[in-house]
């Protein structure tokens, strides 16, 4: 419901806004014109989606997902302890996780889909703990090497483009450790996701190197 | 020579994970093909989910509501220590990528990519993520509705990050 209070309320407050400055011709026309463009911006991304993903097929049948996974595997296995016995789940996120770091945004997201898509088998319809956790981390950008930013800069005449790398850093690990922590507070918070789980209302939390849960 | 890596991560990436799939004995290019169909599924689950936001976004910033509120928050911003030039990059961060990339190459272009403020702007630019982008997409892929506390948990690491952001960049080069 979340999102359907946020556009509704960015729906009305463009309209009200535009009719109080004047703008009323330019909201309509957005409208239209936002629409086409988020097509537009599925067909530019459809080609590097298809492509990782099949690359990430690549990866998973030749065995170097696993070697990833068991690589960033005790890291995860803390932050996804609801998964962390569901093989297929942990790969797909952790070669979520290092297309993140190396700034491969159009890989992450479709491996990071992947993952999601696993996870709600369990969850039908509503987001459980994992998700958001995925989605957060997701938001959040953990990515080492800011190539675009850096592009930008240089375009600007920078001659040392590369010297907010520690700045980065710092911001983005603060910014990550923050999310992290959120969640998990609020995971308090908003209670199990027991109407996630459905009918494994009484099903026990599992540790973090906990099994998995149904599905496979 | 640092360029050229960065070029050629991507198409190295591909690479080695072919050659390393082929000397596993894997059929390489059924692997690729099949996956990139799981892929054109995906795709088309995002479209949807895609068009709400994107409408709303694109009313909201022709509707002028972001400079409004720009002008609203900049003494909230001077307070914390955030210049409030830098709002209008901070409320489109989190909606659009691209936009928020244009929003801030103007900075960095106006004010200069060695400048406090540049640099500020960059490293925003550099630490956050299109949060709601992201979470169309991800939720939107699956279809899930009740997204319980995954924006509100995002927002907060996005403010963390903006904040962050001026702090890091005064940190590692001093008040100008």
């Amino acid at each position: 419901m979340t999102m359907a209070f946020i556009w509704t309320g960015m729906v009305c407050l463009s309209v009200l806004c535009g009719l109080a400055t004047g703008r009323g011709p330019e909201v309509a026309a957005a409208a239209v014109e936002g629409a086409a463009a988020a097509v537009e911006l599925c067909l530019s991304i459809a080609g590097m989606l298809c492509l990782w993903t099949g690359v990430m097929e690549i990866m998973r049948r030749s065995g170097l997902a696993e070697g990833l996974s068991r690589l960033l595997g005790p890291v995860l296995r803390r932050l996804f302890p609801q998964v962390a016995g569901d093989r297929e789940i942990m790969d797909s996120i952790s070669a979520n996780v290092s297309a993140n770091l190396l700034g491969l945004g159009s890989a992450a997201t479709p491996l990071g889909l992947e993952a999601v898509r696993g996870m709600s088998r369990k969850s039908p319809g509503v987001a459980s703990d994992a998700m958001c956790m995925l989605v957060v981390c997701n938001t959040a950008s953990i990515q080492l090497i800011p190539t675009t930013v850096a592009t930008v800069r240089a375009a600007a005449g920078s001659q040392t483009p590369f010297d907010i790398l520690p700045a980065v850093w710092l911001a983005s690990a603060l910014s990550v450790g923050v999310g992290i922590l959120s969640c998990k507070v609020m995971a308090r918070i908003w209670g199990d996701d027991r109407a996630a789980a459905g009918p494994a209302r009484a099903r026990k939390r599992p540790g973090w190197r906990g099994t998995a849960v149904g599905g496979r | 020579m640092r360029d050229l890596f960065f070029t050629m991560i991507v198409p190295f990436t591909i690479c080695a994970v072919a050659v390393y799939g082929v000397a596993r004995r894997v059929d390489v290019y059924d692997a690729l093909v099949q996956g990139a169909g799981k892929g054109l599924e995906t795709l088309v689950r995002i479209v949807p989910p895609l068009v709400g936001l994107l409408t709303a976004v694109y009313m909201l910033r022709a509707s002028g509501a972001l400079d409004l509120a720009a002008r609203c928050l900049a003494p909230l911003m001077e307070r914390v220590g955030l210049p409030p030039e830098l709002l209008p990059l901070m409320l489109v961060r989190p909606i659009s990528g691209s936009a928020a990339l244009g929003v801030g190459a103007e900075l960095i272009a106006n004010y200069g990519p060695d400048s406090t403020l540049g640099r500020t702007a960059a490293v925003m630019l550099g630490s956050t993520e299109t949060t709601f982008y992201t979470i169309a997409v991800y939720f939107g892929a699956v279809g899930v509705t009740r997204t319980r506390y995954a924006v509100p948990a995002a927002l907060c690491a996005d403010l963390t990050g903006f904040l962050a952001a001026a702090w890091a960049v005064r940190l590692c080069f001093g008040v100008e």
